[in-house]
């Protein structure tokens, strides 16, 4: 048992239990921490196969974006947990079933297709190779248009989720730049013609 | 002449369209004065045409005018064939049109749809221009569907009478099986000659006449003799041939100058008229010629028989216009296509004139048509009366009026015609004679002598037409007697109609005639050395003795002889055979698949069952579509689990 | 010695869970978008291992683009949420129905 072996067995023991965590919390926010949890853990089994540039990435983006927007939302809501677990356990048998099922049908594809004996065995890169490098230099070359169109979707995705959640409340009182800028001296003055008065009236 | 050829089927045609179109806005006077104008130009048009082909013996003219269209080498044209037959037809059709369209002034003069009457007998005149100047079948065809639709919509004229809405049905139906039998016939000589020109098909016949066809295995037909009875099937709708007769007196429920015009002149002669252009193709099947001379016969007595016990005056006129075209029938059918043609010619005549000498004295007794509520009317009608009486004598063959020459060669062609069936022809005829004098002089005492039957408002009302009534009356009267012994010599007796009609050379029955009588006179003479005449004189002698001199006599017979005259008086059951099979079957079919092939299997099975099945399924399946999330989800999940285990374990 | 076949296992194992974690937690919104970023994990870890032993940098580029629309996914899911809470005052999977034939 290698170096290597131990820690890739600790993160996916992690990882596993991590996520048995994320499905049978009772509570969202500890959910949502479980799978902040998850992502670490599958993190660091990607640097273990050198996979680095993805692995950061998603602790920068899951973790550090995405689970905190989760969080956000769970706390920002005010949910009814007990509603929530409502056929927890009546469901528990038949998702059991489909998970074992769908388990060991995958594992007969994995153990058949790809057993120890049939996969290529890992081949270390050099010192001075960079995973970001070559992703970086397919990402732009070969993949310039899925990348341009990826970009895009985000930019929809923020468009559509502003549009979404935004509302206009009718008493909130706010500045509005532009009529400000554009208003001229005739809105707002009015000169007003008076005759002289008596000082003594 | 091209150009003549062309106008004279336009000219009534755009007296049709002005007075049917524009009636309402010209008024009653100027949409007569249109279509009179139409008539008349065509009239004096066809007269030109007559004497250029038949006095000046020009050569026949074929040509096309119009192509329709080419259709896989069958070319569909309106073309004309300008030749003697046609000329006589232009002017009987033109001259009985334009007596009509005259009278009808008088006649319909309170009608509300007086603009609307003379649109429709104009379009008649010119349908049946285009049906006679045809040089092909489809043009033909096409002028017999026009004159079928005028002659419908004119028998309904008056479309609030029931009876006339009924009777014009029964008509339009009645022409359809002739015509259905007529568009087969026109389709058999287009399927083996592939061409629809009269001269094509003409020159390809006598190629056919040996050949054969089956239409059921085993038995092989004749095709010409085929081809012909079904084109004489088309003639027989047309021409109200016993069994598709029965149309034709119900058309009387129409305004009388129509029954003038379509159902004694005009109209119901085209089935004469086509079968003797088609004479080329009938000369080659004696089966076929049999047929027309059996049915010819069967028509002319039988029916001569039922105007016996009518009493209704148009409707007498009706069943003798029946007998008469079942005289020019066994003309056809004995190969004396041209004594047919001057029956067909003179027929005309007399026969327009005595219709409108009825309509004058319906127009007297204030549309009473009751024989048994007239008598003496000659006080107060000379000239209807005279006119009416010159028609009678020309019906029933008295030598010198124009029936005579006609009938009496149709007699003696019947009696030396040699086919099956010549035998009863020539003995049905010549029954015929007599019981043709026996009605029409029935009709005649019945209407014109005797006692004065009407109630007393009608007799003081009672006084001849107006001049527009009268003057056709007399310039029908005058053919009437004249054109027999004008045409005879050579319509009957020479080969007056050339290369129009063809004659085998071992039916040249009419030619035997010509070799007895040399010119009308010695026919005169020789007649009263045979049989017809007297059995015309024996029939007004007995209508005078039994109407005139002991008017109690008939009532005795008819008591004792209750049988027969409950046959006659239903017509030989044809309308209820009619009725209760054709109408009656056709009536419980109809409700069998209303109820069961509609009803029950296509709105109950296919159209409701299938809506039913699918409302019924989608009930089911309705439970589909919870509205909950996780149920898709649940089925996404276990449909990939399904695929899954179908991958791995496939 | 790491094989591929040991991180096809942990992914297959990740993708049974998030799948038995569709089923057991069906109230929860929140929960269900949970498990369908796990799913999406097992994926990429699919993704990446594949990418790694057959050294094929593609694979990894893909699981890039699976990131981007994932967060996309995320943003919008939870946006739709919030709106979703406003209106109904409630996330339960049970309140919505009105889609219901």
């Amino acid at each position: 048992m290698t170096f290597e072996k131990v820690v890739f067995y600790l993160f996916a023991t992690i990882l596993v239990l991590a996520a048995v965590r994320v499905i049978t919390a009772r509570n969202p926010v500890h959910a949502a921490l479980f799978l902040v949890l998850a992502f670490f853990s599958s993190s660091a089994l990607w640097i273990l196969i050198e996979a680095e540039f993805l692995a950061i990435t998603l602790v920068l983006v899951y973790v550090g974006a995405v689970m905190v927007l989760f969080l956000f939302v769970v706390m920002m809501l005010n949910i009814n947990i007990d509603v929530m677990r409502e056929g927890f356990i009546k469901y528990l048998p038949i998702g059991v079933a489909v998970a074992i099922i769908s388990a060991i049908e995958m594992g007969i594809v994995i153990t058949g297709n790809f057993g120890a004996d049939k996969s290529p065995a890992l081949v270390r890169k050099p010192a001075d190779y960079s995973n970001t490098e070559a992703i970086g230099q397919v990402l732009y070359t070969e993949y310039l248009f899925a990348f341009e169109v990826a970009a895009v979707l985000l930019l929809v995705a923020i468009v559509a989720a502003i549009a979404l959640t935004m509302r206009k409340r009718p008493n909130t009182r706010y500045q509005n730049p532009s009529s400000q800028v554009v208003v001229r001296k005739e809105d707002r003055l009015r000169v007003v013609k008076m005759d002289v008065e008596d000082k003594q009236s | 002449m091209q150009s003549i050829y062309l106008a004279i089927p336009l000219a009534p045609l755009f007296g049709a369209i002005v007075a049917g179109l524009f009636g309402w806005k010209i008024g009653r006077t100027a949409s007569h004065l249109v279509a009179i104008a139409g008539v008349a130009v065509a009239f004096v048009l066809s007269l030109i045409v007559f004497k250029h082909i038949v006095i000046d013996a020009a050569e026949p003219f074929n040509g096309t005018v119009y192509t329709w269209m080419v259709s896989n080498d069958i070319n569909f044209q309106i073309g004309f064939l300008i030749d003697k037959l046609t000329a006589v037809m232009l002017i009987v059709v033109t001259f009985v049109s334009l007596m009509v369209h005259i009278y009808t002034i008088g006649y319909m003069h309170d009608d509300p749809g007086y603009q609307r009457f003379f649109s429709y007998i104009a379009l008649f005149t010119f349908s049946m221009l285009m049906l006679v100047m045809s040089n092909n079948f489809l043009q033909l065809f096409f002028g017999w569907e026009a004159v079928g639709l005028v002659s419908y919509l004119l028998i309904g004229f008056w479309y609030k009478k029931p009876t006339a809405i009924y009777a014009n049905l029964k008509a339009f139906l009645v022409n359809r099986v002739g015509d259905f039998g007529f568009l087969l016939g026109i389709a058999a000589v287009l399927m083996y000659t592939g061409s629809l020109d009269y001269a094509e098909v003409f020159k390809q016949a006598p190629s056919l006449s040996g050949r054969t066809m089956e239409i059921f295995d085993g038995h092989a037909w004749s095709i010409l003799t085929v081809t012909c009875i079904l084109l004489f099937i088309g003639a027989m709708g047309k021409s109200a041939q016993v069994p598709l007769h029965v149309w034709l007196p119900d058309s009387m429920e129409g305004p009388t100058p129509i029954s003038a015009l379509i159902h004694a002149a005009t109209m119901v002669t085209a089935g004469i008229f086509m079968v003797a252009r088609m004479s080329p193709l009938f000369e080659l099947s004696e089966t076929a010629l049999s047929f027309v001379l059996v049915i010819g016969a069967i028509t002319a007595l039988f029916m001569g028989f039922l105007g016996l016990v009518q009493n209704d005056i148009k409707r007498v006129v009706a069943y003798s216009t029946l007998s008469q075209l079942g005289y020019m029938t066994v003309a056809l059918g004995a190969s004396a296509y041209a004594t047919g043609i001057f029956h067909l010619m003179t027929h005309a005549f007399f026969k327009a004139l005595l219709f409108l000498g009825a309509g004058a004295v319906i127009i007297a007794m204030h549309h009473e048509q009751d024989m048994r509520k007239m008598g003496g009317l000659r006080k107060y009608m000379p000239i209807t009366w005279i006119t009416s009486l010159i028609g009678s004598l020309a019906l029933i063959g008295t030598p010198g009026f124009a029936g005579f020459y006609s009938k009496d060669a149709i007699i003696v062609a019947v009696r030396n015609s040699e086919l099956a069936g010549s035998g009863f022809a020539y003995a049905a005829v010549l029954i015929g004679v007599f019981i043709t004098a026996l009605y029409s002089f029935r009709m005649y005492f019945m209407v014109f002598h005797g006692k004065e039957r009407m109630d007393e408002h009608t007799r003081e009302h009672l006084h001849e037409c107006s001049a527009v009534v009268t003057v056709p009356l007399i310039l029908l009267a005058i053919p009437s007697v004249l054109a027999g012994a004008i045409f005879v010599d050579q319509m009957a007796f020479g080969g007056f109609f050339g290369s129009a009609i063809v004659v085998d050379e071992t039916h040249r029955i009419a030619a035997d005639v010509a070799h007895h009588f040399d010119s009308w006179w010695g026919l005169i003479l020789h007649s009263f050395a045979d049989l017809p005449v007297y059995f015309a004189a024996a029939g007004v002698l007995l209508a005078w003795f039994l109407y005139m001199k002991r008017p109690d006599i008939p009532g005795m017979i008819q008591n004792r002889f209750a049988l027969i005259h409950r046959i006659l008086v239903n017509k030989y059951g044809f309308d209820r055979f009619n009725e209760i099979v054709f109408a009656g079957g056709s009536r419980q079919l109809g409700n069998l698949f209303w109820r069961v092939g509609d009803e029950k299997i296509i709105d109950g099975l296919v159209v409701n069952g299938s809506a039913r099945s699918i409302g019924w399924f989608s009930t089911i399946v309705r439970h589909v579509q919870s509205g909950y999330l996780y149920h898709y989800a649940f089925v996404m999940i276990i449909g990939l689990l399904l695929l899954l285990t179908w991958v791995v374990f496939r | 010695m790491i094989t591929l076949s040991d991180y096809l296992i942990v992914g297959a194992i990740l993708f049974c869970l998030s799948l038995a974690g569709i089923f057991l937690n069906r109230k929860n919104v929140i929960i269900l978008l949970m498990s369908i970023e796990l799913m999406l994990l097992a994926v990429n870890m699919n993704f990446v291992a594949f990418s790694a032993f057959l050294q094929d940098i593609a694979g990894q580029v893909f699981v890039f683009f699976i990131l981007t629309v994932a967060a996309a996914e995320a943003a919008i899911g939870l946006a739709i949420l919030v709106v979703l809470y406003r209106s109904k005052q409630s996330i339960n999977v049970d309140d919505m129905d009105s889609m219901k034939g």
